[in-house]
């Protein structure tokens, strides 16, 4: 499992390439052709048996969220923009990792013994905040690091401990996807798969809407790292999916709605095989699956996703039996794709 | 027409699950069109071909009506078989107390709220849930996942009609009335009822993309500035068929525009000019389609939109219908 090299991996939206790497050395030996586009995605082809003449396209995002260096103030200090969504409170005092050299920082915060009380009551915003990378000024900022560079959050990827398979690291969404689809190129269907490692999902589906104008298929299924708000619990609303739970099946969320014969295909194929899975709780979130199914005439599509709590921050943690159960679903699911009737 | 209008919106069929609505057109036009289709996403697409006369050039032209209606969807179940649910296209929370919702099975559940913090605090929907009378879990069919819709008879009083899902279940009507009467058009003809509309024009994206058309007009229904103390608009009741100018998605093609008034003129049709502050239509999407489209729209004025009583005037689905046989049997002027 590759889940730990690829959480670590350095892929905001829009500049992928080390996660893009690390993918095309795993999946090299057992895919029949690969190409990346002119936006960057990394589209693998695994040749069907030809017994089907179908194209099923299987995709997950590369990038995950991240920052951009605007401005190296006076000070030394880098003043950044989010890229995709990231809540500002949970940027205080977190260390990230600039641009292609790595270079270490920490998001700069006052100390709690300057803070008057309603300071203490507020949110920074993100204009406020400033990345620390222990220089003494602009010039020695500015010769490290360029306005435009790209920054991560520092994590390492962690198994929590000998009582759980729950694991922890930062982009958890969507590499989670990323490792169930490298193993899924593994099998030789009936039909071609496109498994299409996308680009810059987190500022608009913008890799899956050219990826699947480009491959035109017949269905697609979009494998994620999904909300997960187990905790703490909301009356009567949450939770959204439950870790532990299994591979959450999106119905409808906010991008698209699920074409219904890939879902009980999903759900029937789950009974089946006594694997344990959810429903995502419907009206929440996107995928790549709202571009691709948009694309020319339309796409059938599917999201499976693998629960991840405290998705979108530097820390996000998600259970190995939903990633093994989300691999042994789709595995199971797929061959049936060669004769399920998709029309309506 | 009044019971085509009552079968169509008295009809199942929220966005993403509009099959029986589609099949209830596809068995009304069937014999009467040249070939029908369903895409992938669940448009239903019909096509006649043209009938060429001298002089006047053959154009593709799409005309789209949807089929999908607002509605809700059950997100979750609590202990006691109460129903959570989330919004399927623009649903008001101030229209949902008391309402009653019907799910695909035909089995209906009514609106409830919980206790508000303030007597006058607004409604929301995450405060409100759905009732199906189960007396506990056990005794429950409904799963999380499942779509409803909200149910209300058609009443016929008059001039007027009242019913839910005049949005666009009277575009829908219009199209299929348009093909009933067999108008022998030079021009070859998509009528095209597409799905989930309501949720972000989807199903015209992909079938203005199949049909690939010179000339769209989308026929759905418009706001009115015709109530007490109403959002100032210059569309009523009762003063024909609403050709847009512009909405909040689009700015009508201006030489489409001008051929539907002209051709309104020419016939002696009542129409009004409408610009429309809020929402849009599938036209907006079929507008950027491939290499663009020249869109326009026919509107029916509806008090009350996105409400289970919605209201129109009869005779001015008389006049769009009588507009779209005056565009369909000339040529065009562009």
């Amino acid at each position: 499992m590759s889940l730990r090299e690829l959480s670590e991996a350095f892929g905001p939206s829009g500049n992928e390439a080390a996660v893009r790497q690390i993918v095309l050395e795993r999946i090299r030996p057992f895919v029949d052709e690969y190409r990346i586009d002119s936006i960057g995605n990394l589209i693998a082809l695994k040749r069907g048996t030809g017994q089907s003449s179908r194209k099923v396209m299987v995709a997950a995002h590369m990038d995950e969220v991240g920052l951009m260096i605007v401005q190296v103030d006076r000070g030394g200090y880098l003043r950044f923009r989010p890229i995709g969504g990231i809540d500002p409170r949970v940027l205080l005092a977190k260390k990230v990792l600039i641009g292609d050299q790595r270079i270490p920082g920490v998001i700069g915060v006052k100390p709690v013994h300057l803070l008057d009380s309603k300071a203490r009551q507020q949110v920074m915003k993100v204009e406020d905040l400033s990345i620390d990378i222990g220089t003494m000024g602009e010039d020695d900022s500015g010769r490290a690091v360029k306005v435009g560079d790209y920054a991560v959050f520092d994590t390492h990827y962690e198994e929590l401990g000998p009582a759980s398979r729950t694991v922890k690291g930062k982009a958890l969404d969507d590499r989670a996807g990323c490792a169930v689809l490298i193993e899924l190129l593994r099998d030789r269907q009936a039909y071609d798969v496109y498994g299409v490692f996308t680009v810059q999902e987190e500022v608009g589906l913008r890799g899956a809407r050219v990826a699947a104008y480009s491959i035109a298929p017949d269905a697609a299924f979009v494998l994620e790292g999904t909300i997960c708000d187990d905790l703490p619990k909301d009356k009567d609303q949450s939770p959204t999916t439950k870790l532990g739970d299994g591979p959450a099946i999106t119905v409808m969320d906010r991008s698209f709605i699920a074409n219904q014969s890939l879902v009980q295909l999903l759900l029937r194929t789950a009974e089946q095989n006594g694997i344990p899975c959810q429903l995502k709780q419907p009206g929440l979130g996107g995928t790549d699956a709202g571009a691709i199914h948009l694309s020319r005439e339309g796409v059938p599509s599917v999201a499976v996703a693998v629960p991840v709590r405290y998705l979108h921050s530097p820390v996000s943690l998600l259970s190995l039996d939903d990633l093994d159960n989300t691999i042994r679903l789709m595995r199971l699911a797929l061959p049936e794709v060669s004769s399920l009737s998709l029309a309506h | 027409m009044k019971k085509l209008i009552q079968q169509l919106t008295e009809e199942f069929g929220p966005s993403g699950y509009e099959a029986p609505v589609r099949d209830l057109i596809k068995s009304l036009i069937v014999r009467h069109v040249d070939e029908v289709r369903v895409d992938a996403m669940g448009n239903l697409i019909a096509r006649k071909k043209a009938v060429p006369q001298n002089g006047i050039a053959s154009r593709r032209i799409m005309l789209a009506a949807h089929m999908d209606e607002i509605g809700v969807m059950i997100s979750y179940i609590d202990d006691k078989a109460f129903l959570r649910f989330t919004p399927i296209g623009g649903v008001f929370p101030s229209t949902l107390l008391g309402s009653r919702v019907v799910f695909t099975d035909g089995s209906v559940g009514v609106i409830g709220r919980e206790k508000p913090d303030h007597p006058d605090e607004l409604p929301s929907i995450s405060k409100m849930f759905i009732d199906v009378g189960a007396k506990d879990r056990e005794h429950l069919t409904r799963k999380v996942g499942d779509p409803a819709t909200f149910t209300r008879p058609f009443v016929d009083i008059g001039e007027r009609l009242v019913a839910k899902a005049f949005d666009d279940r009277i575009g829908c009507a219009i199209l299929i009335q348009s093909i009933l009467n067999n108008t022998v058009s030079p021009h070859e003809v998509y009528y095209v009822f597409t799905v989930q509309e309501e949720v972000g024009l989807r199903g015209a994206v992909t079938s203005a993309y199949g049909v690939e058309p010179d000339v769209a007009i989308a026929v759905d229904i418009t706001l009115t500035g015709d109530t007490p103390e109403a959002q100032p608009m210059a569309v009523a009741l009762g003063a024909g068929p609403a050709i847009k100018v512009k909405d909040r998605g689009m700015l009508a093609h201006p030489a489409v525009k001008d051929w539907l008034v002209d051709t309104a003129k020419r016939l002696g049709i009542p129409y009004q000019l409408e610009v429309l502050e809020m929402g849009t239509t599938d036209a907006m999407a079929i507008q950027t389609s491939r290499a663009g489209v020249a869109a326009g729209v026919i509107s029916i004025a509806t008090r009350y939109a996105h409400t289970p009583s919605e209201m129109i005037d009869f005779a001015d689905v008389q006049g769009a219908v009588s507009l779209i046989d005056g565009l369909l049997g000339a040529g065009l002027p562009f």
